[in-house]
C-alpha cells in the first residue's frame, strides 16, 4: 500500500471506523511487514497479467461455486445492478486469498476455513452444499452469521468470516464500473472546472451558496 | 548533494504546504519549552514565498493569528468546497473552529510564467528561461485521478516531475541513481572532501568528491551517515562536537477521528474528486486560550478534513455493521447507496515539543544489507503531546456532534492511546538541529554544520522545533535560503 495518502482514501474506507480511527492522513499503514523471504518486488507494471500469472490461484471449483453462492446472497442483482458473481468478484477473491502480501495472506484461512463451514453447515442443516439451496434456506444460515455483535456464541467463528467476507465481496463489486454506477460515483472524468455544490443540495443541508 | 531518494519522501505526502508562522520560530522565547530558531519568520518569508511560486500552491490569505498572509502573486486560488466542506464550517464554526481553505501544493490554474521568473531567479537569464519554459508545460488540475499515484500532467507538486526537469535542463545537474552513500569524507585540512556510496547494482564502493558537500537525505539518514562518518577528529559522527548530532528528534502529534452525518446522506450523484486531498481546514485556533492558561498543553495543532463521494475503494461498506446491523442482500445495498458519501474524517496535526528522550543512534550490533550501521530509536511523548491528541478526540467529536453525527465507538479520551506512536505521521525532523551557538546545535542558521563549514544539511534535521504546519515548505524555503548562501560565500571565494 502507498506510504502515504490522503484523507481521501481514509474516507474511500467509509464505514471503517476502527480502521480510521488508526489510519489518516500521511500515516504508515497499519500492516505488518511480511516474514521470511518476502515476496520480491513489484511486477512489471507496464505489462498486462491476467489472474494466476504472478502466484497460482487458490480456489477449487467446488470452492468456487460456494464463493460464488455466497456472493450473490450478500449482493444479488437488483433493479440497479446486476450481482457481486456477475461482475467478477469471485476472481477478485481468488486473487485476494492467493496474494502473498500480509493482509491478504491474514485474511485466507478465515475465508478457506468459512467457505467450508457454509457448506457443511448447509450439509447439516438441509443435506446439500450451499450453493445448491434455495433463498429461504441460505438465507436461513446467513441471518445467524451476519452480525457479529448478536451472533450466537457457537456462531463466533463463521459471523467474524461472514463479516469479512461481506467486507471484501463489496469491496469487489463497489469497485467495478457496475458498482461504482450504483453507488451514483460520477468521477474520475477530467473536468475543466471543479464547481460548487449545486444550490439544491445545499438548500437541504441548510445552507446559503457560497457568494463566489 | 547527497539524498537517498530522488523523489524526497515528504513528497508523497498530501501536498499540505503550510508556512511556519512568526511563533513557530521562536517557541521556547514564547513559553520557555523547547529551542528557538537562530532565525525569524521575516527571514524565511522572501522563501516561503518563491516556494509558493514555484511549486504552485493554491490557498487564501485570511490574516489570522501566526498564520501567515501570502504577498498578492504567490497562491493560486482554492478550489470549491464540498458540500460536507461546508457543513463542516457552518457547524465547526458555530463552536468556534474556523473553516478556511486549505494550502495544497496542486496547481488550479496554470503558473504565472511571465512574471515569476524573474522573481525567483533575478539576474538569472538562463534560469528564468528554463522556469518559464518549464512552468508552461504544467497543466492546471483536471480534478481526476489520484495525486498520490503520480500526475501524468504535472499538475501536483512532486520533486521528479517539478524540480528534476529543469534541474537537468540547466546542464549542470548529473543524477547518480543506485548510489547509497555510506560516509562523509573528511580532509585533513577539517573540510569535507566528498562522500563514500556503495553501488547498489554490484556492491563496489566508489568516492565522489565535491567543493560542497549538501546532505539532504531526509532527517534520520542524514544524521545516520553523518554518524558514520567516524574520524580522528569526530570520533563521535562528522560535525558533532556539541554531541547533539542525533538529539531532539521530532515527529507530529497525530490523531483522528470520522464520523457519519444523516444530514449528508442520500445526496444526488455529484463529482467530488476535487484536488484528492483537503480543500478546507482548520489553522490552530486557540491562542488566547492557551495564552490564558486554559488548557493544559502547550502548542497547536491544525485540523485537516474530507468527505464526499470519493471514489468506492476496496474498504467501501467495510465493517458497516454498526450502521447496517449486519444487513445482506438487497437491503445491504441500499444501505451501501445510503451511507456512501456520508461520511467526514478529521485528523489533527500538531506540535511535538523537542525532548531530551527522543532520539537516534548508531546501533553496535545491526546492519543494513551494504554494511552500514543503521540507526536505534528511542521516543518518548510529553504530556503536552498526549493531552493535545485528547483534545484533538474531543474536538473532533464535538464537530461531528455539531453536525448531526455519529462516532462508531466514541472518541478516544486517553490521550496515550489516541495519539499516534512515533514516527506514524512521517514528519521525522530535527537530530541536527540549527542553533545560534555551536555548543548546543549542529548548524547555523545557513544549515552549515558548525564544525565543517564546505558541510550543510538540507532537510528537515536542521528543524529546532516542529510546529503544526507540514515541514515540507519550511524545509524547501530553508534549502532556498541555504543554496543561495552556499553561492554568496563561493562566489567570495570563502568555500
Amino acid at each position: 500500500m502507498d506510504r502515504r495518502s490522503t484523507l481521501k482514501w481514509m474516507l474511500a474506507a467509509s464505514a471503517a471506523m476502527p480502521l480510521l480511527a488508526r489510519r489518516a492522513l500521511g500515516e504508515r499503514t497499519a500492516a505488518a511487514q511480511p516474514e521470511g523471504r518476502g515476496y520480491g518486488t513489484d511486477p512489471d507494471l507496464t505489462k498486462i497479467y491476467h489472474p494466476g500469472d504472478l502466484w497460482p490461484l487458490t480456489l477449487t471449483r467446488a470452492q468456487r461455486r460456494t464463493a460464488a453462492a455466497l456472493c450473490d446472497v450478500i449482493v444479488p442483482a437488483d433493479a440497479v445492478s446486476p450481482s457481486a458473481s456477475s461482475v467478477g468478484v469471485v476472481d477478485f477473491l481468488d486473487e485476494w486469498v492467493s496474494a502473498p502480501y500480509a493482509d491478504q495472506q491474514a485474511d485466507r484461512p478465515l475465508i478457506l476455513e468459512g467457505l467450508m463451514w457454509m457448506d457443511t453447515e448447509a450439509s447439516l442443516r438441509f443435506g446439500r452444499p450451499f450453493a445448491e439451496l434455495g433463498e429461504s434456506s441460505q438465507h436461513a444460515i446467513c441471518d445467524d452469521i451476519c452480525y457479529e455483535k448478536t451472533a450466537l456464541p457457537q456462531f463466533a467463528r463463521a459471523a467474524k468470516f461472514f463479516a469479512r467476507y461481506r467486507d471484501l465481496t463489496a469491496g469487489g463489486f463497489y469497485t467495478s464500473p457496475e458498482g461504482r454506477k450504483d453507488l451514483g460515483y460520477i468521477g474520475n472524468v477530467p473536468l475543466l472546472k471543479f464547481g460548487a455544490p449545486p444550490v439544491e443540495v445545499l438548500r437541504k443541508l441548510g445552507i446559503d451558496p457560497p457568494s463566489s | 548533494m547527497a539524498g537517498t531518494h530522488a523523489r524526497r519522501p515528504y513528497q508523497s505526502l498530501g501536498r499540505i504546504s503550510l508556512r511556519n508562522g512568526p511563533y513557530d520560530f521562536k517557541p521556547y522565547s514564547r513559553d520557555g519549552l523547547g529551542f528557538d530558531w537562530p532565525i525569524t519568520y521575516d527571514d524565511v518569508a522572501p522563501y516561503y514565498d518563491k516556494v509558493e511560486m514555484l511549486i504552485g500552491v493554491y490557498g487564501s490569505s485570511e490574516g489570522l493569528e501566526n498564520t501567515p498572509n501570502s504577498p498578492p502573486g504567490c497562491l493560486l486560488p482554492p478550489p470549491a468546497p464540498l458540500a460536507s466542506d461546508l457543513l463542516t464550517q457552518q457547524r465547526a464554526t458555530r463552536i468556534g473552529v474556523p473553516i478556511i481553505p486549505a494550502h495544497r501544493a496542486v496547481l488550479t490554474q496554470q503558473l504565472d510564467f511571465r512574471r515569476s521568473p524573474a522573481l525567483l531567479h533575478p539576474g538569472n537569464l538562463k534560469a528564468q528561461k528554463i522556469i518559464a519554459a518549464d512552468m508552461q508545460r504544467r497543466a492546471a488540475c483536471f480534478w481526476a485521478t489520484p495525486c498520490g499515484r503520480g500526475c501524468s500532467i504535472r499538475a501536483n507538486y512532486q520533486s521528479t516531475t517539478v524540480h528534476l526537469p529543469p534541474a537537468l535542463a540547466s546542464g549542470n545537474l548529473h543524477i547518480l541513481t543506485d548510489a547509497m552513500v555510506s560516509e562523509v569524507r573528511l580532509r585533513k585540512n577539517g573540510l569535507a572532501e566528498g562522500v563514500t556510496f556503495i553501488d547498489k547494482t554490484n556492491g563496489s564502493v566508489h568516492g565522489v568528491a565535491a567543493r560542497v558537500v549538501v546532505l539532504a537525505a531526509s532527517a534520520c539518514e542524514t544524521v545516520r551517515i553523518l554518524l558514520n562518518s567516524k574520524s580522528a577528529q569526530f570520533p563521535q559522527g562528522l560535525a558533532n562536537s556539541s554531541g547533539k548530532l542525533g538529539r531532539y528528534l521530532m515527529d507530529t502529534v497525530g490523531s483522528s477521528l470520522s464520523g457519519q452525518i444523516p444530514l449528508l446522506e442520500a445526496r444526488p450523484p455529484q463529482n467530488e474528486d476535487g484536488a484528492s486531498g483537503d480543500h478546507v481546514y482548520a489553522p490552530w485556533w486557540l491562542y488566547q486560550e492557551q495564552r490564558a492558561g486554559k488548557l493544559d498543553f502547550a502548542r497547536g495543532y491544525h485540523i485537516e478534513m474530507g468527505g464526499g463521494k470519493q471514489m468506492p475503494g476496496v474498504g467501501t461498506m467495510k465493517g458497516a455493521e454498526w450502521l447496517t446491523g449486519g444487513s445482506y442482500g438487497k437491503k445491504f445495498k441500499a444501505d451501501a447507496r445510503r451511507y456512501y458519501g456520508s461520511f467526514v474524517g478529521f485528523a489533527g496535526r500538531g506540535e511535538m515539543i523537542p525532548n531530551e528522550h527522543s532520539y537516534c543512534e548508531i546501533d553496535s550490533t545491526v546492519k543494513d544489507k551494504w554494511g552500514i550501521p543503521v540507526l536505534r530509536f528511542h521516543w518518548q511523548w510529553s504530556p503536552h503531546e498526549t493531552r493535545q491528541a485528547a483534545h484533538m478526540q474531543k474536538t473532533f467529536a464535538a464537530i461531528i456532534e455539531a453536525m448531526g453525527g455519529r462516532v462508531k465507538d466514541g472518541p478516544t479520551l486517553d490521550g496515550a492511546k489516541a495519539i499516534s506512536p512515533g514516527g506514524y505521521i512521517i514528519h521525522e525532523v530535527g537530530g541536527a538541529i540549527m542553533g545560534a551557538k555551536q555548543e548546543s546545535s549542529v548548524t547555523n542558521q545557513w544549515c552549515q554544520t558548525w564544525d565543517v563549514k564546505n558541510l550543510f544539511l538540507t532537510d528537515g534535521a536542521v528543524f529546532a522545533s516542529n510546529a503544526d504546519k507540514n515541514p515540507t515548505l519550511t524545509i524547501m524555503a530553508l534549502a532556498w535560503r541555504s543554496a543561495e548562501h552556499i553561492l554568496d560565500l563561493m562566489r567570495r571565494r570563502e568555500l
